[in-house]
């Protein structure tokens, strides 16, 4: 028993000092931290963020890996619905969500060839992309009129202006790392939109959920179906544990 | 062992069965090759847990092989296609997302097996003599895995197979003289391009994976002729019952199979919760920069290889030098080849071994975790310093090992191996 301990001692040391050693270390910058509390299994919530995607987003983002017919079967729409809501861009719902768009004049208009959202919420997460798109602010040094706190010097112009409305950032003095730098403090409304910033906040979250779904559509089923595979796992170890034991009752 | 006493036993029970065996046995030794491998091969009955990732090993490298067929399937190896490809598996392929789950998470699995079972021999010894060669084919095994994971990880091309191959591919051009040469025939292009995709993709489906299934098989050969020691770190053979059977050992069929058996559940339930319920493991395992496609105008903030990689990044990173870095990381693994003739203490287990090297098997776990962490960081002062005193540990246990294990104060070994039974 004792000597069992002994060597198992040495593993267990090792794995304290790191823990030990692991807490992050976050530096203080200046962004928004805010929580998406998107769920995919909100099926409403995700029929509106595909809304939003086809009128807001697929003008310059193409979703090239996902298929019309995949959204009506996991939004649970018919496909009569898909077409007639959603698909403006596509001539069957076999096709994937591309854009008219083409790469080059997209780089002409904006320096940069807008990217493929498919997989957005994957490289980034929805918490990025959350606060990505409440941070909009007025910036007169950009050709776009505004920046963005999450990502600086973004390219992409804040189409969701009409119903956010415009706001300033107010920036403070602190400092960081010895040195006294401007930290991003609040937003201050500058012109009000057509939503208030609550009906905003829940807009950008369905619009993030819908993101989030097509990041991965297979998630929910492979999570459902992962509880089944564990459950027969499980019995199956029951069973070769008595296995195993009966065959080794006479081992002295 | 003899083909003409199988073939009377054989024959005795009569039988259509029966009877097919004796003919291929007078073909082909099947049943002298089961006897020897499986149900006449005698391992301690004392195994305790660290033994079972041998075979667990076995069982991932089988899963990766056959995922790998189906992936390969689908799969476009070019740089116009790939990572489309990788997405049309993710979503249009039928459970092409379950395939593709399991051969990413296998990946991390085969490395997380792979350094326990090497943890298990450097606790117990199983790299001295007489397995010194199963050591060194064991390590043979471990650099080929890293050569498989390395051309595997390219192969979806993401922003972080892309970059990751850049940064370490250009680590040979820290080889004086011929580096740059050695980097151009690595990549057969000036840059990371469709070509170096397309033959890192051969590699990674025929080239590594036969050498690997070949080691296998001959690491398994070796341990079958030392045998398998045992957490007391004795020989078993030398205590034999009337019979020639070893007293302290049970046949590997049915004993040690049916606790693996056991222990293959565990591993899968464990396996399984990563596949259903966090195949990306918070990005330890896929990389969220990885879900983004290559692009080789664009690098990524912070490029940092998978996790089984950091310990050998992290010392790369803490020499100032990119050919020190390189030569020295190169050292670190190095070292492991040369463990067996490192050490010269007579005693195997650390059950009976001195405090000396308990504490340098301690320091050098904490300092290969330690820059496991630190290779995954940003680079800060902090971190580099934190990376050079794990990094001069790291060497420490090698370097000095012939020193401290040369007298150290070891306790008296039993004959026999300690058994309390299992319940």
């Amino acid at each position: 028993m004792n000597r069992r301990l002994q060597s198992g001692l040495v593993a267990v040391t090792g794995l304290i000092a790191v823990l030990v050693l692991g807490p992050a270390f976050a530096s203080g910058g200046g962004t928004l931290n805010d929580v998406a509390n998107n769920d995919i299994r909100n099926i409403p919530s995700l029929q509106r963020g595909a809304g939003n995607f086809v009128n807001y987003c697929s003008g310059c983002h193409s979703a090239k890996y996902v298929r019309y017919n995949q959204l009506a079967r996991d939004l649970q729409m018919s496909e009569d619905q898909v077409v007639n809501n959603l698909m403006f861009a596509a001539a069957k719902s076999t096709e994937t969500m591309e854009i008219a768009m083409r790469p080059d004049d997209a780089e002409r208009w904006f320096g940069l060839v807008p990217p493929d959202l498919s997989l957005i919420a994957r490289s980034r997460g929805p918490d990025y992309l959350y606060n990505f798109l409440r941070s909009f602010y007025l910036d007169p040094s950009r050709f776009t009129g505004v920046n963005n706190l999450m990502l600086p010097g973004a390219s992409m112009p804040h189409v969701l202006a009409t119903l956010q409305g415009t706001q300033r950032a107010i920036f403070r003095e602190a400092e960081v790392n010895g040195t006294v730098q401007h930290v991003f403090d609040r937003f201050e409304q500058v012109s009000p939109g057509t939503m208030t910033p609550a009906e905003y906040d829940e807009f950008v979250r369905d619009t993030v959920n819908f993101l989030d779904y097509i990041g991965e559509p297979v998630k929910q089923k492979r999570q459902s179906l992962g509880i089944l595979v564990m459950a027969f796992l499980v019995v199956f170890l029951v069973l070769a544990y008595l296995l195993k034991r009966e065959i080794w009752r006479d081992v002295r | 062992m003899s083909a003409a006493g199988t073939k009377a036993a054989g024959g005795s029970q009569g039988g259509r069965f029966a009877r097919f065996i004796d003919w291929v046995d007078e073909r082909f030794p099947l049943t002298a090759m089961m006897k020897e491998h499986v149900t006449e091969y005698y391992a301690a009955k004392s195994f305790n847990a660290w033994y079972v990732f041998g075979v667990l090993a076995l069982l991932v490298l089988i899963l990766q092989v056959v995922t790998g067929i189906y992936l390969t399937m689908s799969y476009k190896p070019s740089a116009e296609d790939a990572f489309a490809s990788v997405e049309y598996i993710m979503r249009d392929v039928d459970w092409g997302w379950l395939i593709r789950y399991m051969h990413s998470t296998g990946a991390s699995a085969f490395f997380i097996v792979v350094y326990l079972h090497m943890f298990r021999a450097l606790m117990y010894g199983s790299y001295k003599s007489p397995r010194e060669l199963l050591w060194v084919i064991g390590m043979l095994i471990y650099v080929a895995l890293m050569a498989q994971a390395f051309t595997g990880y390219l192969l979806p091309w993401g922003q972080m197979s892309y970059w990751g191959a850049q940064v370490i591919v250009s680590l040979f051009g820290a080889v004086p003289v011929i580096g740059d040469a050695i980097v151009e025939w690595i990549r057969g292009d000036y840059f990371i391009s469709d070509i170096t995709l397309n033959r890192f993709f051969a590699l990674h489906v025929i080239a590594v994976p036969l050498a690997l299934m070949i080691l296998a098989v001959v690491h398994i050969l070796a341990l079958h002729t030392t045998g398998s020691l045992n957490p007391d770190g004795i020989e078993i053979k030398k205590t034999k019952g009337p019979d020639g059977i070893p007293l302290d050992g049970v046949a590997f069929h049915p004993f040690h199979t049916a606790k693996d058996l056991v222990a293959i559940i565990i591993f899968a339930i464990a396996f399984c919760a990563v596949v259903f319920f966090a195949p990306e493991m918070g990005g330890y395992f896929l990389e969220h920069a990885n879900f983004e496609p290559a692009n080789m105008l664009k690098t990524p903030p912070h490029i940092a290889p998978v996790w089984y990689f950091t310990p050998f990044y992290a010392i790369l990173r803490a020499v100032p030098s990119k050919g020190w870095g390189a030569f020295l990381m190169a050292m670190a693994i190095v070292m492991l080849f040369l463990l067996p003739w490192l050490d010269r203490c007579k005693v195997k287990s650390i059950r009976y071994r001195g405090w000396s090297y308990k504490i340098a098997l301690t320091t050098f776990t904490v300092s290969f975790l330690a820059l496991g962490f630190l290779g995954m960081q940003p680079v800060t002062p902090v971190f580099v310093y934190a990376a050079r005193l794990f990094g001069v540990l790291y060497f420490a246990f090698f370097l000095l090992m012939p020193l401290y294990t040369a007298r150290e104060r070891t306790k008296p070994v039993p004959d026999r191996v300690v058994y309390h039974g299992h319940h």
